[in-house]
């Protein structure tokens, strides 16, 4: 598997850098901070995009912010996005009202390899809100659970009430094709699940590590840590897939504000395989 | 019930003993007894004698810290496969966190005085525990310390608070100066 075979052709717009007017059909509290928005093209047109992309949102007025699509791919009638409110664009987003309009650019970026990992088993290892641009990828591969080994779930949280997605975390559960696991760093007694880091998670097992495609999104220090337990239970680098985040602004390559290293996350990312940057990511300079 | 010596096997079966030798496995037999808690049962508390510790075979347990007027603290869970406590090994020989069952736990219980006891007549058998304990201490330390860090947390609401970072600026960029104060207006 290289990384040429898991990036997208392009984008779906004409112009990547003119937004795109969505209506903002449905808004959900997830968390205290974090939402997700579901927006409705205002020309019909389907949203066509691959599990790991993500578009550039613009709040009218206020700025314009990468976001990860953490919608269903095969449901190309809604664009869904989870967000957490950390700045000024994303705290005024939170604030919008069904029939709000906001600006779409894209898809853009690299997509997570769910065609490339037919055949294998596949590890899904994510924390906090990471589990937001996992999310079409599990529906993917759930939608085709056939062509795919074991798969698993691990996810990390802070906190029971920092669960994203919790309830279809527990339907997922409910699967007997489907191994989920759910951990968190801490809890007040009465929390009945797990309490510990989500790379522990890994010593559960469920996959065979020489024929696993492992797909890895969360804080960074969260993928070097479970980069690492990979590696200890014989994955390689090149069936590990991480989803990198920096300053995208363009998010067609022209700007360099996300360059990391010789890539530009926003068109070379942010999908890669490890072993595309195993030379740099421990480089605390990048 | 099971008869202590049929704890052989299952002693054999369980993780913790890959790559131990069969002569400290049959010397910790004599020291091994089954263990069943039921759901909320403490298995231990803070500050009680470390002379006690478990390899959990099925089931769940809680370490907490019990503080005054709060509801107690999970820090860890342990299950299947996992050993509960190692503060048998190090004095004063003191339970650090309490211990709860979640929902019913079978483990086998090993005396560690006794074994203490024999693992100081053979230092042999000493090292070869030491060497078996001493990847499950460190890799929860490790685990300790990645959970100290709040790696969900907000990196923003971080930066601000130990940086005095503006909101919408990333952590990676340089701290901003004192704003300066425009010029011609009077403070």
């Amino acid at each position: 598997m290289t990384q040429a075979q898991v990036k997208y052709a392009g984008t779906a717009v004409a112009d990547p850098m003119t937004p795109v007017l969505f209506e903002v059909g449905k808004i959900k509290r997830e968390l205290s901070d974090t939402f997700t928005l579901e927006l409705i093209s205002q020309s019909g047109n389907p949203f066509s995009f691959k599990p790991g992309q993500f578009t550039m949102l613009y709040q009218f007025g206020v700025g314009e912010v990468p976001i990860s699509i953490s919608g269903d791919p095969l449901n190309p009638s809604k664009l869904t996005h989870t967000i957490r409110a950390v700045g000024k664009v994303t705290e005024a987003m939170m604030r919008l009202k069904k029939g709000d309009m906001v600006g779409v650019r894209g898809p853009f970026g690299t997509n997570w390899p769910v065609e490339a990992a037919e055949g294998s088993d596949v590890v899904i290892i994510t924390g906090g809100v990471g589990l937001a641009p996992l999310r079409p990828a599990i529906y993917h591969l759930l939608a085709n659970r056939k062509r795919y080994g074991n798969i698993c779930i691990y996810y990390g949280a802070r906190t029971p009430e920092d669960i994203l997605f919790r309830k279809q975390l527990e339907k997922w559960r409910g699967r007997f094709d489907l191994k989920v696991e759910v951990t968190v760093d801490r809890a007040l007694a009465g929390w009945n699940g797990r309490v510990g880091v989500v790379t522990k998670l890994l010593d559960l097992g469920g996959f065979d590590a020489d024929q696993t495609v492992a797909m890895v999104c969360g804080p960074e220090v969260m993928m070097r840590f479970s980069v690492r337990a990979l590696n200890e239970l014989g994955v390689r680098n090149d069936s590990i897939y991480v989803s990198m985040e920096r300053n995208m602004k363009c998010a067609v390559g022209f700007c360099g504000h996300c360059q990391y290293g010789s890539a530009f996350v926003c068109k070379d990312g942010p999908v890669f395989p490890f072993s595309d940057l195993e030379e740099i990511f421990d480089v605390r300079e990048l | 019930m099971v008869k202590k010596t049929d704890l052989g096997p299952i002693l054999e079966g369980h993780p913790f003993f890959d790559g131990m030798d069969e002569g400290a496995r049959k010397l910790i037999v004599g020291c091994a007894k089954n263990a069943v808690f039921h759901d909320d049962d403490m298995v231990y508390k803070e500050g009680a004698a470390a002379d006690t510790f478990y390899l959990i075979r099925h089931g769940s347990i809680a370490l907490e810290v019990h503080t005054p007027a709060r509801e107690p603290l999970v820090i860890e869970t342990l299950s299947n496969g996992e050993i509960l406590g190692w503060s048998w090994l190090v004095p004063p020989y003191r339970c650090r966190f309490d211990a709860r069952a979640i929902g019913v736990v079978r483990a086998i219980a090993i005396d560690a005085k006794c074994l203490r006891g024999k693992c100081e007549k053979d230092h042999s058998l000493g090292y070869q525990f030491y060497k078996q304990f001493l990847p499950v201490i460190s890799s929860r330390l490790g685990a300790a310390r990645l959970q100290m860090i709040d790696m969900y947390g907000d990196p923003i609401a971080y930066a601000q608070k130990t940086q005095a970072v503006e909101k919408d600026t990333l952590p990676a960029k340089p701290t901003p100066g004192k704003v300066k104060k425009a010029k011609g207006k009077k403070s």
